[in-house]
């Protein structure tokens, strides 16, 4: 059911809107940790910052609605419903983790939750959207298939060539663009005369929108016009999401390349800070609800570390399973 | 039994899989009112419509893509690539996508998925239209590759391709499309990793596999007026490799030529030899020769093209050099 005006201005739904905010915060943050104490083996690229457009999209899917993601993936999974236990644990590596540690932060899959990958290519996962799309338009299911990107995939050959297809198909597939102003450390205006990238979808006759990236109120709201319209057949969608990320490309990385006053300026819109204040603001929640609820998410980060660092790895006998579907090589 | 064009049994091969189940598509560049770059679709829009037999635009990434993500959501999917030199436009969504989906997930995720596509040095198609690139996808962890031959395995193999759970590549050498063959009316399955030997013998095994089995059964008919009794083999699937097909010939004969279309570096023939050579023991002499096609970008002029790919000639001077 597609409801053409969904209400999240009830106190109840802000609420839970910075709880997945927080959780994504908090989780990233003991990535980052995980990463630099070593118990996070591989390269994590973190999503503190831009919580907003994962939190605001996938608030309006369904369960079983999907989600293609990129690098910078962890807030996608949790914002549709992962467990942090099991998300954290294959970041570790862990048996106990979604894919039993053999995919690792840029490969994560949760079939139960429709999240078909993060994914270690930049552009990768613009095709595979499609063919959620496809899925669900040819067996009539009623998904919706979410396709986040970056600034850096908007210049690949399938970010193109995926919009185009999903246009002239009317996939129901919702493209959304997370312009965090930097391609790993090239920023947009070095590598593109464009604007904005939401230009590029009047290229190929589909709806699109820049907007601002860090106010989850009205990322939902305009995401929630792209899924009806995905839902209903009428095809795909594309939202430009302004916004940055506080830390480097990975965990990490000398950041030296973006100016203080750049970093300083966008730390001033913490889409956290920014819901937080509309809501004490505006008398919806009180300072001490707020407080306990960040408390409650750390708590359950910290549970979730926990959780990891003691799920045992996975047993080498099994490494040569799944390479074909049920065989062993 | 009936006699039919393997191109006429590609066709029936997908509409019978498609008539067995409703979620299995095909998209292509082409290949819906016009049938196929070689006919091989001709008939599919009009039965199925165009919802599940889609003409692409020219992005083949996109396609491929959208095949494996609607296949890991449950869908079968099958692309049409035309020519396998237009895989090379969609490698990371063969390579790095489709092909790891199934592992990297431990096995959340199935990927019924079928490339189809000529290769083939044929028909002054140069250097962009030609070439023999299916040892690449032997080489990537998660794809099978199948190379049939005659019109009765094209059937059984497309069958099992379709129907597999994971992504299979299955490949047509432009030169046999016309080739008639007894094909039966009936749907059957040929199980990948089943090699055939089409000539049996005792000195030499000769393994060809696509197009090349038919290039070594001359030069082994021709061996036999020199007193030379050659096996042919035609691995028919190079992944699975049905090794033990392979090792057993070898082990009867103690010698070995692997005639390939394909180039020498990195290529079929160093696979097999290697293959053979890890599994025999450690004293056996065997001597091995392979064959293959000059590694040079395929020239347009007929006489080079012809030139560079291995003949029955060529075939017989090599066995004879090990002899």
């Amino acid at each position: 059911m597609c409801l053409k005006s969904k209400n999240i201005q009830t106190p109840d739904e802000l609420l839970s809107l910075l709880k997945k905010m927080l959780r994504i915060r908090y989780f990233e943050s003991a990535a980052k940790d995980s990463v630099l104490n070593g118990k996070i083996p591989g390269a994590c690229h973190v999503y503190i910052g831009e919580e907003a457009v994962a939190v605001g999209v996938c608030n309006l899917l369904n369960k079983d609605d999907y989600v293609i993601s990129t690098h910078r993936g962890h807030g996608h999974c949790l914002a549709k419903g992962a467990d942090p236990k099991l998300l954290m644990a294959e970041l570790f590596g862990r048996s106990d983790g979604y894919c039993q540690g053999r995919g690792g932060s840029m490969h994560i899959f949760i079939k139960e939750l429709g999240v078909l990958g993060t994914n270690g290519i930049v552009g990768g996962g613009l095709p595979l959207a499609l063919g959620a799309g496809m899925h669900a338009k040819l067996n009539k299911t009623g998904q919706v298939a979410v396709c986040f990107f970056g600034d850096g995939a908007a210049n690949q050959g399938t970010f193109h060539e995926s919009i185009n297809l999903a246009a002239i198909q009317r996939l129901p597939v919702i493209f959304v663009c997370e312009n965090n102003l930097y391609a790993t450390a090239t920023k947009m205006t070095e590598v593109t005369l464009t604007k904005q990238f939401a230009d590029r979808a009047q290229a190929y006759g589909i709806p699109g929108k820049t907007l601002d990236g860090n106010n989850v109120i009205s990322i939902g709201k305009e995401a929630n016009e792209a899924v009806c319209r995905a839902r209903e057949g009428k095809g795909p969608s594309f939202l430009e999401c302004l916004t940055y990320r506080h830390l480097g490309h990975y965990v990490g990385e000398n950041t030296d390349y973006r100016p203080k006053e750049e970093v300083e300026m966008w730390l001033q819109k913490d889409p956290i800070v920014m819901l937080k204040k509309y809501l004490v603001d505006n008398g919806l929640i009180k300072n001490e609800v707020i407080s306990q609820l960040e408390c409650e998410m750390k708590n359950q980060i910290d549970a979730a570390v926990v959780f990891a660092s003691e799920s045992p790895y996975p047993e080498i006998s099994d490494v040569n399973r799944h390479v074909f579907v049920n065989e062993v090589i | 039994m009936r006699i039919m064009k393997y191109q006429q049994v590609i066709r029936e091969g997908y509409a019978s899989a498609m008539r067995a189940d409703a979620s299995t598509f095909i998209v292509g560049e082409g290949i819906g009112r016009r049938g196929g770059c070689f006919i091989e679709t001709l008939g599919l829009y009009n039965e199925f419509g165009p919802e599940r037999v889609l003409d692409m635009p020219i992005s083949e990434s996109a396609f491929v893509g959208m095949c494996a993500g609607a296949a890991a959501c449950g869908s079968r999917a099958i692309a049409n690539l035309m020519f396998l030199d237009f895989a090379t436009v969609a490698m990371d969504q063969i390579v790095n996508q489709a092909a790891k989906f199934t592992y990297i997930s431990a096995g959340q995720f199935r990927m019924p998925f079928t490339i189809t596509a000529m290769y083939g040095l044929s028909s002054s198609s140069g250097a962009h239209h030609t070439q023999p690139l299916y040892p690449w996808f032997m080489y990537v962890p998660g794809v099978k590759v199948v190379m049939p031959a005659t019109p009765y395995d094209v059937k059984g193999l497309l069958a099992s391709a379709i129907m597999d759970d994971s992504l299979v590549m299955v490949l047509h050498h432009r030169e046999l499309i016309n080739l008639k063959g007894p094909v039966p009316e009936d749907d059957y399955f040929l199980e990948l990793g089943k090699a055939e030997v089409i000539k049996e013998g005792s000195d030499v095994t000769i393994v060809a596999p696509g197009i090349m089995r038919y290039i070594a059964l001359e030069a082994a008919n021709q061996l036999a007026s020199h007193k030379i009794s050659a096996e042919v083999i035609d691995p028919r699937t190079l992944i699975p490799l049905d090794e033990q097909t392979i090792l057993a010939s070898v082990k009867k004969t103690g010698k070995l030529v692997v005639v390939d279309e394909g180039y020498s570096t990195c290529g079929f023939g160093a696979e097999i030899i290697a293959m053979v050579n890890d599994r025999m023991p450690v004293r056996t002499k065997i001597a091995m020769r392979r064959l293959h096609t000059l590694s040079v970008p395929t020239p347009y002029s007929p006489p080079l093209e012809k030139a560079i790919i291995p003949d029955s000639k060529k075939i017989i001077n090599t066995v004879m050099e090990i002899m």
